[in-house]
């Protein structure tokens, strides 16, 4: 049932879901799709529904009705192989959420050893090829308490990507660090796009999702509300995005 | 009758004294088994697990030590099982002690935040790889000081089991003070020797708590 989506079948798809905290309905009939390769970000304002669509991906919340189907898994039915599913999603949070017992390196061998049974010297050049992808192969031995906040994020990347997921989704990986911080992470995941990653993301920075995205969904009220290419960002069509991007900062 | 504290009742006392941390190192043992199997039961996926968990807890904790230890040794033995003093006064102090470790290791693993959690998900590690390798760790960091500081109620709480004849610090004090009547000193002495034992594991927990305290950097092993 799980078969690996053909090339022309998109790698994330929902199709009209629903999900509701209590009375409060968080998304209302929502659909949108990633094609491989594909950069998509997820903007709106608090309380929109966004961060929820995008926990709904890797099933960090189960939802209500509709369809999502993830590189051939069918997410939104309760039999889903979630272990499967995560092997081919890579998450990355807001908090890094780096496991703090372990080093660097152990965080981002520990997945690889216990979940694909590879072997440790393995795991260990892993670790140093992907810390050199996000800039932090001197980092390796140290304690996540010791490394800066973007440093932190970085290092939670580069764990994900030891994964070697079919995509990445990235909720507000950006919102707990300063502007300097913020540049350092928003260049790896730039460079990531540059390969080719395929990857959803939930952001605050408008100017980076300008730069980076293929295509941007603006959720309003738990629905998609206006979607297309970044360029609906500099001339919105509907009079939410517009009030949305007005008071954003628009850096480019 | 009467005479006066000599060696021989100050060894006969030392050898309470022993068996006290030999039935203290029971109950930590044994509870300390116990209690971790009720620790993850009352967190556990399955319903009825949790509920026959919390069931047991409320039950243990609704119920004085000492009823306790006279189910064990009276009971057994109305339903034709004899057992020693010591199996009795061991079972009955390890159940108990089952139950308080159970819930602060409970309260301990819960208390490591839910992201972690989360983390180890994403990354697609079973729940049994979750729990082992991020969750308990970080818990059992957590755990050590209210740990250390139970111990402390063990060893006192070990006094009971002189109501079943078995013959740790507080029975051999009886015993001593039955042939000499010297009520005062015995207990004072007895008293002491308690002290003597919970005091240094006081302070040992202050100690882990204050390092605790001094946030996560004493998480990682320097």
């Amino acid at each position: 049932m799980q078969q690996n989506p053909s090339p022309s079948e998109p790698i994330v798809s929902l199709r009209d879901v629903q999900k509701s905290f209590g009375a409060l309905r968080v998304l209302d009939g929502v659909s949108f799709a990633v094609e491989r390769g594909e950069v998509l970000a997820l903007i709106g304002r608090s309380g929109s529904g966004k961060s929820t669509a995008l926990r709904c991906i890797d099933r960090f919340e189960k939802v209500d009705g509709g369809e999502i189907v993830v590189c051939g898994h069918r997410v939104d039915r309760p039999d889903v192989d979630l272990r499967a599913l995560r092997q081919d999603v890579g998450i990355v949070f807001q908090s890094y959420n780096l496991f703090p017992h372990l080093t660097i390196e152990q965080n981002i061998t520990l997945a690889p050893c216990a979940v694909k049974g590879m072997a440790a010297s393995q795991a260990r050049d892993l670790a140093r090829k992907v810390l050199a992808q996000v800039g932090l192969e001197e980092k390796l031995h140290a304690y996540p308490e010791q490394l800066s906040g973007g440093q932190q994020q970085r290092a939670a990347i580069a764990r994900s990507l030891a994964m070697q997921p079919k995509v990445m989704l990235f909720d507000e990986v950006t919102s707990a660090l300063d502007p300097e911080l913020t540049a350092e992470v928003l260049k790896v995941i730039e460079q990531l796009a540059a390969d080719g990653m395929t990857m959803v993301m939930v952001t605050h920075e408008m100017g980076f999702a300008k730069g980076i995205a293929d295509r941007i969904v603006f959720m309003h009220r738990g629905k998609v509300h206006e979607t297309g290419p970044a360029s609906i960002l500099t001339s919105p069509t509907t009079p939410e995005l517009m009030q949305f991007v007005g008071t954003g900062n628009l850096k480019s | 009758m009467g005479g006066h504290l000599n060696i021989n009742h100050l060894m006969f006392l030392g050898q309470g004294a022993l068996w006290t941390i030999g039935l203290s190192t029971i109950a930590l043992i044994g509870g300390g088994i116990v209690g971790f199997v009720i620790a993850l039961a009352r967190i556990s996926p399955l319903r009825s697990v949790r509920l026959a968990s919390a069931v047991y807890v409320q039950l243990v904790q609704g119920t004085p030590l000492l009823v306790i230890l006279f189910l064990g040794y009276f009971g057994l033995a109305a339903i034709g099982l004899q057992v020693s003093p010591l199996a009795a006064a061991g079972a009955s102090l390890t159940l108990y002690v089952a139950a308080y470790l159970g819930e602060i290791w409970r309260g301990c693993i819960e208390s490591v935040p839910k992201p972690q959690w989360e983390a180890a998900e994403g990354l697609a590690l079973s729940r049994t790889q979750r729990m082992m390798k991020v969750i308990l760790p970080q818990a059992i960091r957590i755990a050590t000081p209210p740990t250390v500081g139970f111990m402390v109620q063990i060893i006192k709480n070990t006094s009971l089991a002189s109501v079943v004849g078995f013959v740790e610090l507080m029975r051999s004090g009886q015993i001593v003070n039955n042939s000499l009547f010297e009520p005062f000193a015995i207990y004072a002495i007895i008293a002491v020797v308690y002290f003597a034992m919970c005091y240094p594991l006081s302070l040992f927990s202050q100690r882990l708590e204050r390092r605790m305290g001094r946030g996560r950097s004493n998480l990682a092993p320097a």
